[in-house]
């Protein structure tokens, strides 16, 4: 123990080692459950041998007892999930060697988060767009599972937080979806429709049919209609003769048409060209008259084959309050 | 001192522990030691009972809720944000056992260490079915017959069941004491709250049965790092060596050394050598031969020591509470020195500012905080949109209908997300709100501070303001 290493007859015990003919070394025991301590750890290894992946050999490693299990898709021939009738897609119960992407899988189905998702997405499954908008308990379901969806599937082209890329090359611009303007319609149901299906955006090219001073009036008519400052008047009336042409899509007065996607053309929001950056009304021109001379197609791909009806519903009520109402 | 080669047989470089079995005494420190322990068991053993009404929350006044992240003492309702007041908290258990052990030793080892305190309780029921001292020797001595079978199995087993009920009430302190009290008797209790009072129950039986001493010298860090807080004038529980040894030693009462004058005379110290404090010392040591590391203060030879002493006639305090200064000048400690001013300075202001902590507390969180993609937007009519994610977080056990109002920007329309006109958020919970506000553009500006007020509409609360910026561009 701790007290002095002298015993009754003031003597000290040594280990017997000598170094240098005078330096020895005290016999200091330590207490014996110290080894029993040390002969446990032996035996929690073993014990964690046969459980779980430990020893490597050969190509492979030996795969314990333990086991993980957790519900997979059922796999078709080709590798691809095989779905019920109505869509949903069958699953049965995997069970793996302890690892921890099985863990993984397990803890995204079982664990107290992923229950309380699954509660959740249970209680606003029967609820309208409108309901789950006029709760702040569901709105904050539907925003937060919202944010998630859209981070993975939407921000690649419109942005972490929905503001969209306004880019030099119109045909790489996406639009803003924070703004209060909806090119293609903003109810939910026209949101989710658009997200379903996905949307095929195409203004036909006019370079052919408008050239010279006949383009640049008609650009000017364009910019007169949203007023913007510089905008010569006297050009602008006689480019509105051409603009016949555009009212097919955006309507006469230039108000647009959401059934075909064809962009309100009064209001201050560009979703493709910079006009409200460019700081010359030269600038402006050349932006329209760039997209009036080469047209303007875009796509965005359908997500119904990526996305469950329920989630494409939730990210239509967190896409929809982005901007506003 | 000599040195005895063990080449010649092989050492032995593990020992076997020596059971220690402290014969019981009464005295001042005993009746000390008593109180405390009771003290602490009532505590212990029985708030996870005490009841407490709350509007959301347990019913339980001392509960500690890992799932909800909610430590509740009675009215006080520690959230996950708060917890540096368990920083604070910790910090004062420090600076006091500093403050304490500088002046008085290792006080907290001898009284308050629920080491000790369960070795104490483990020890009196030994002493109860075994019998004291000298019959627990002899049964020890003696083949495992029917007798020491029956004993020792009758004392593992009340040491079991106290371990467990130790266990059973630490894991009550984490769920609904009553609830846990049906649902663990009935299976139907959490893996987790098996586990614990598994764990603890084991490690109170090893612990206080079994490794007793053995925790305090071998594995216990506090006992090793006390000793630097000591100083010369820090009261130890010590042997008076002077008057105990004399000028030639101590010697058992023999003829002719009866009275405290022949003795003198002959040289002899007061002690008597009767070993009666070794005896009673629980973790085995003599204290005669001064300060030492397994030594843990309980005071109990003190009392050992007194009741000879008495018994003789002869002045009490062979051993005593005296610091080293005091032992070799006879100069009585004096409180105010360095040490003890800071550590109790560092104390005070550890407990004020945990006082301030407490009272600190908001019963209202909230955090605006400006949404920078995109940091503004503007919409169809030309005006400017800046978005804002409002977090509130309501500590109080009442609902809070709040509303919101912005200051600092002309003309400006502010929208709730959802289209709320208050905020309503229940008791003892966060919401999370998009706020849009919108303004006409204002030329020559880009950005603007603007002021975000909550004003609770049932009046528990002051009003709550929080600045923020609004961009134009």
């Amino acid at each position: 123990m701790s007290q002095s290493p002298e015993n009754k007859k003031g003597q000290v015990e040594t280990t017997g080692h000598v170094w240098d003919g005078d330096l020895r070394e005290y016999n200091n025991p330590l207490p014996r459950w110290w080894l029993w301590g040390f002969y446990g750890t032996i035996i929690f290894a073993i014990v964690y041998w046969i459980l779980y992946p430990a020893w490597p050999y050969a190509d492979t490693y030996t795969k314990g007892v333990a086991t993980v299990s957790f519900q997979t898709p059922v796999l078709d021939k080709e590798g691809q999930p095989v779905k019920a009738a109505d869509g949903t897609v069958e699953m049965h119960t995997k069970t793996e060697h302890w690892n921890s992407r099985a863990l993984f899988y397990q803890e995204m189905q079982t664990s107290p988060s992923a229950l309380a998702q699954q509660e959740w997405l249970a209680k606003v499954k029967d609820m309208s767009f409108e309901q789950i908008a006029a709760n702040p308990d569901t709105l904050n379901f539907a925003n937060s599972m919202g944010h998630a969806l859209f981070g993975d599937h939407c921000a690649a082209c419109h942005g972490t937080g929905g503001q969209g890329v306004l880019s030099m090359n119109p045909e790489a611009s996406y639009p803003n979806l924070t703004d209060n303007a909806w090119i293609h319609g903003g109810d939910y149901t026209k949101i989710v429709q658009d997200m379903t299906n996905g949307i095929q955006g195409n203004m036909p090219a006019f370079g052919a049919l408008f050239k010279g001073e006949k383009l640049t009036d008609l650009a000017q008519y364009v910019l007169s209609l949203s007023h913007q400052p510089g905008v010569n008047e006297e050009a602008a009336n006689r480019g509105k003769a051409s603009f016949a042409t555009c009212a097919g899509c955006h309507g006469a007065n230039g108000t647009g048409n959401q059934m075909i996607g064809a962009p309100n053309l009064t209001d201050k929001i560009w979703d493709f060209v910079d006009v409200t950056g460019a700081p010359t009304i030269e600038g402006k021109l050349k932006l329209v008259e760039g997209v009036i001379d080469h047209g303007l197609q875009h796509q965005m791909p359908k997500f119904s084959d990526r996305l469950t009806p329920e989630q494409i519903r939730l990210l239509a009520v967190y896409v929809r309050q982005l901007g506003g109402t | 001192m000599s040195l005895v080669d063990l080449t010649e047989q092989e050492p032995e470089l593990y020992q076997a522990r020596d059971p220690i079995h402290p014969k019981s005494i009464k005295g001042r420190f005993r009746t000390f030691k008593t109180s405390v322990l009771v003290l602490a068991y009532a505590i212990f053993f029985l708030l996870p009972w005490v009841r407490w009404e709350r509007v959301v929350g347990p019913n339980q006044a001392v509960m500690f809720d890992i799932p909800t992240r909610r430590y509740y003492l009675f009215d006080l309702v520690i959230h996950p944000q708060d917890m540096f007041l368990l920083a604070g908290f910790l910090i004062l258990a420090a600076w006091l056992l500093f403050f304490v052990t500088g002046m008085v030793g290792r006080a907290f080892c001898g009284y308050f260490c629920f080491q000790t305190l369960w070795t104490d309780v483990f020890m009196k029921v030994e002493q109860w079915i075994q019998g004291d001292r000298n019959k627990r020797l002899k049964l020890e001595k003696q083949g495992w017959n029917a007798e020491k079978v029956l004993k020792k199995g009758a004392t593992v087993l009340v040491w079991t069941l106290i371990a467990f009920w130790t266990g059973f009430t630490f894991t009550a302190y984490w769920v609904d004491a009553p609830h846990l009290f049906v649902s663990f008797f009935t299976g139907t209790a959490a893996q987790a709250a098996y586990m614990t009072t598994g764990i603890l129950s084991l490690t109170t039986l090893v612990a206080a049965g079994f490794a007793r001493e053995q925790v305090c010298i071998y594995m216990c860090p506090y006992a090793r790092f006390q000793a630097v807080m000591f100083d010369k004038e820090t009261l130890l529980v010590s042997y008076d060596a002077q008057r105990g040894e004399g000028a030639n030693g101590r010697k058992p009462l023999q003829k002719g050394l009866m009275a405290l004058e022949e003795r003198h005379a002959s040289g002899m110290g007061d002690c008597i050598d009767c070993k009666l404090c070794v005896q009673v010392c629980p973790t085995g040591i003599d204290i005669r031969d001064g300060l030492q590391l397994a030594c843990i203060s309980c005071g109990l030879c003190i009392d050992a020591c007194d009741e000879i002493m008495t018994k003789r006639g002869w002045p009490t305090g062979l051993i005593r509470y005296a610091s080293e200064q005091e032992l070799d000048t006879g100069k009585k400690p004096s409180l105010l020195k360095f040490r003890t001013i800071g550590y109790g300075f560092a104390t005070l202001l550890a407990s004020a500012l945990l006082i301030y902590g407490v009272l600190s507390i908001k019963p209202l969180d909230f955090s605006i905080q400006q949404i920078r993609q995109p940091l503004f937007v503007v919409m169809s009519d030309g005006s400017v949109q800046n978005n804002y994610e409002l977090k509130i977080n309501n500590k109080e056990q009442y609902a809070l209908e709040l509303e919101l109002t912005v200051q600092g920007l002309n003309n400006a329309h502010v929208a709730i997300g959802g289209n709320f006109t208050t905020l309503d958020i229940p008791p003892d919970e966060t919401r999370n709100y998009l706020i849009h506000i919108r303004a006409p553009r204002e030329s020559g500006v880009s950005r603007q501070l603007i002021t975000f007020k909550l004003t609770d509409k049932t009046g528990h609360l002051p009003v709550t303001e929080s600045t923020t910026s609004f961009n134009f561009k």
